[in-house]
C-alpha cells in the first residue's frame, strides 16, 4: 500500500488512519454483502431444510471464527510493523540482541506456546464440528413417510419419475419436481452419460450423479417455496444452462399436482390444437418427446405431457412462453449451442397450431 | 542474456509437442447438411433413355468429422436403430457390420434407405429426422464396416459394449448386393 513517489518518513499517523479505515469499511462491506445475500431462491445461506440448516450453521461457524481469527492476526501484525523503536538524536538503532534479557525470552516463548495451544484447539473445534455435521447430513431420515424419486441427468437436462409400486400410478416429467413440505424426499440419482451433480443449495449440498452407478440421498424442504438447483459438475459445453427447480408445497397441494401429472395429455380440443398435434407426430419431434396418450414415446429428450404446467423450458435456460416456445422449436441452437434438440424449420401456420397444442398440455 | 544450446532444443520440442493440443476440427453445432443435393426422389430402376451416365458421386464430408460421427453414433441408439440393427450385428434387421449391402454401400444410397425405406421392415424416416442427421448416421453406419477413417471414427462405447469400437474395425470390401439402385 506503500504511495509511490513520496517519501517515507512523511507518511504521517493520519494518513495511516485513513488507510485502516478503508480497509476495515471494504471488509465489512464484503462481510454484509455475503451474510445478507439471503432473499435468493439458490442460496445456502437461506436454509430450508434440516440438512442445509446444519450446513449453514457450519459455514456461519467457520465464517465468524475465522475471521476472528483472521482480525486477530493482522492486529498483531500491524501493531508488530508500525511499533518503532525510539530513535535518540539521530544515533544509528543498536542490534537487539535476544538472548541477552530471560524475562524477554520467556515472555516469547510463552506466546508462542500459548498461540500454538490456541491454534490446535480452533482446529480441534472445526474438525469436530465439521465431523459432526457430515455424518448428520449423511444419516437416514427420521420419518419413514418417505417419497421416492429417480433422477437421471441428461446433457443437459434432468429427467425426473417419481416411483411407485404400482406402474400406472408413477410420474414421469423434466426438470421441475413438485416435492411435499415436511417429508423427507429420496433421490435415486443415476446419470445417462457424463458425472453431473445435484445441487439445490437451500436443501442439501452437492450429489453426483455417476454413470452406472446409482447414488441416494434425500432432503427435506420445512417450509414452502421454490428452490433453483443446479448442475454442479462441469458436464460439457451448456453445463451452465443444466438447472432445475425444487417447488415444495403443501401436502394436498402436491397430492393435487401429482393427480394432474398422472393424467394422460387432455386430447386436442380446437382445430388448431389438433394440426398441431398432427405437426408434432408427424415432425422430428415425435423422435425424442414422449406425449402420454399419444404415439410420442420417445424417451431421448424431456417428457412433454404436461409441459405447459413447468415454469421453464431447456432445463431452466427460458422462461416457458409462447415466444421462447417458438425461438426454441425453431432454432434451439441459437438460444442453446449444442443441445441435442436439432433446428426444427417450419411455416408460420405449423408453428402456430403446434404452439397452440404444445400449451394446451397443462 | 545467453541461452544454452538445450534450453533451445528443450523450448523448441515443448513447442512442438504443444501442437498436438491444437483443436482438431469445429464442432458445428447449427450445420448445413454436408451436401447440398437433397435426395428427394429415387428412381425405382437403372434403367436411363440412350447410355448409362451415371449421376455424380456424393460425399458426405461428415465421414472424416469425428464429431459427426460421434453424433451419429449417439443417434443410432437414440432413435432406436438398435432395436432392429442390434449394435450392428443384426438381428430382426441386417447386420450392418459385415461387408453386404443389400441396398447398396455408397453414402447417397444409405441415405435413401435411411430416407426412404426398404421393403420388409425398414421404416421410412423422411420428415422425422433431419436431413443432417440422416448424414451422420450414414456417416456412422458406414465407420461399421470400417469406411471411415480410423483417426475420426469413435473409439468408446458410452454403455456396455458389444463388439469392438469403430475405430478398430478393419474396412471389410463391399459385396453390393444391390436390388435396385437408387
Amino acid at each position: 500500500m506503500s504511495h509511490r513517489g513520496r517519501p517515507r518518513h512523511r507518511t504521517t499517523r493520519s494518513s495511516h488512519a485513513t488507510r485502516f479505515k478503508c480497509l476495515w469499511w471494504s471488509l465489512t462491506v464484503v462481510l454484509f454483502a455475503v451474510i445478507s445475500a439471503n432473499a435468493s431462491s439458490q442460496s445456502a445461506l437461506d436454509p430450508a431444510g434440516p440438512q442445509a440448516s446444519r450446513i449453514d450453521g457450519l459455514w456461519r461457524l467457520m465464517l465468524y471464527l475465522l475471521s476472528a481469527v483472521f482480525v486477530a492476526v493482522m492486529v498483531v501484525l500491524l501493531v508488530a510493523a508500525f511499533r518503532r523503536r525510539t530513535q535518540v538524536n539521530d544515533q544509528p538503532l543498536k542490534p537487539v540482541l535476544l538472548d541477552t534479557d530471560p524475562g524477554q525470552d520467556r515472555r516469547i516463548s510463552r506466546t508462542v506456546i500459548s498461540a500454538i495451544a490456541l491454534t490446535i484447539v480452533i482446529l480441534f473445534v472445526l474438525l469436530v464440528s465439521s465431523f459432526l455435521v457430515g455424518s448428520a447430513i449423511n444419516s437416514a431420515p427420521v420419518n419413514d413417510n418417505v417419497l421416492t424419486i429417480e433422477v437421471t441427468g441428461h446433457q443437459w437436462w434432468w429427467d425426473v419419475r417419481y416411483d411407485n409400486p404400482i406402474p400406472s400410478q408413477m410420474v414421469t416429467t423434466a426438470n421441475e419436481l413438485h416435492i411435499p413440505v415436511g417429508r423427507p424426499v429420496i433421490f435415486k440419482l443415476i446419470s445417462n452419460d457424463v458425472i453431473h451433480s445435484f445441487w439445490v443449495p437451500n436443501l442439501h449440498g452437492k450429489t453426483d450423479l455417476v454413470p452406472g452407478h446409482p447414488i441416494e440421498t434425500w432432503m427435506q424442504a420445512d417450509r414452502p417455496g421454490i428452490y433453483r438447483g443446479q448442475c454442479a459438475e462441469f458436464c460439457g459445453f451448456q453445463h451452465a444452462h443444466m438447472a432445475f427447480a425444487i417447488v415444495a408445497e403443501p401436502e394436498e397441494q402436491f397430492r393435487a399436482w401429482y393427480a394432474s401429472q398422472l393424467n394422460s395429455a387432455p386430447a386436442p380440443s380446437t382445430e388448431s390444437q389438433s394440426r398441431g398435434q398432427q405437426v408434432f407426430l408427424s415432425k422430428p419431434c415425435i423422435m425424442c418427446h414422449r406425449i402420454q396418450g399419444t404415439d410420442a414415446g420417445g424417451r431421448a429428450g424431456p417428457d412433454l405431457t404436461h409441459v405447459a404446467s413447468r415454469q421453464s423450458i431447456g432445463a431452466g435456460t427460458l422462461q416457458n412462453t409462447r415466444e421462447h416456445l417458438a425461438g426454441w422449436i425453431l432454432d434451439p441452437q441459437t438460444i442453446k449451442p449444442g443441445n441435442q434438440m436439432p433446428p426444427n424449420p417450419m411455416s408460420a401456420d405449423d408453428l402456430n397450431a403446434l404452439l397452440d397444442y404444445l400449451q394446451s398440455l397443462k | 542474456m545467453r541461452y544454452r544450446p538445450t534450453f533451445i532444443i528443450m523450448l523448441g520440442l515443448v513447442a512442438g509437442l504443444s501442437l498436438g493440443a491444437c483443436k482438431r476440427e469445429e464442432r458445428g453445432f447449427r450445420v448445413q447438411p454436408p451436401s447440398s443435393t437433397t435426395i428427394d426422389s429415387k428412381s425405382l430402376t437403372d434403367l436411363q433413355p440412350g447410355t448409362q451416365t451415371p449421376p455424380p458421386e456424393i460425399k458426405n464430408e461428415y465421414e472424416e468429422n469425428a464429431y459427426a460421427l460421434s453424433e451419429g453414433k449417439r443417434l443410432f441408439s437414440a432413435y432406436n436403430c438398435n432395436g432392429c440393427h442390434s449394435q450392428g450385428g443384426g438381428g430382426m434387421g441386417p447386420a450392418l457390420m459385415d461387408e453386404r449391402w443389400l441396398y447398396g454401400s455408397k453414402p447417397a444410397q444409405v441415405f435413401a434407405t435411411i430416407v426412404e425405406g426398404r421393403p420388409n421392415g425398414m421404416p421410412s424416416f423422411r420428415g422425422r429426422v433431419p436431413d443432417f442427421q440422416v448424414w451422420q448416421l450414414s456417416a456412422y453406419v458406414r465407420s461399421m464396416s470400417g469406411n471411415s477413417p480410423k483417426d475420426a471414427a469413435p473409439s468408446r462405447d458410452d454403455h456396455i459394449q458389444g463388439k469392438p469400437p469403430e475405430s478398430s474395425a478393419e474396412p471389410v470390401p463391399v459385396k453390393d448386393t444391390s436390388i435396385p439402385k437408387p
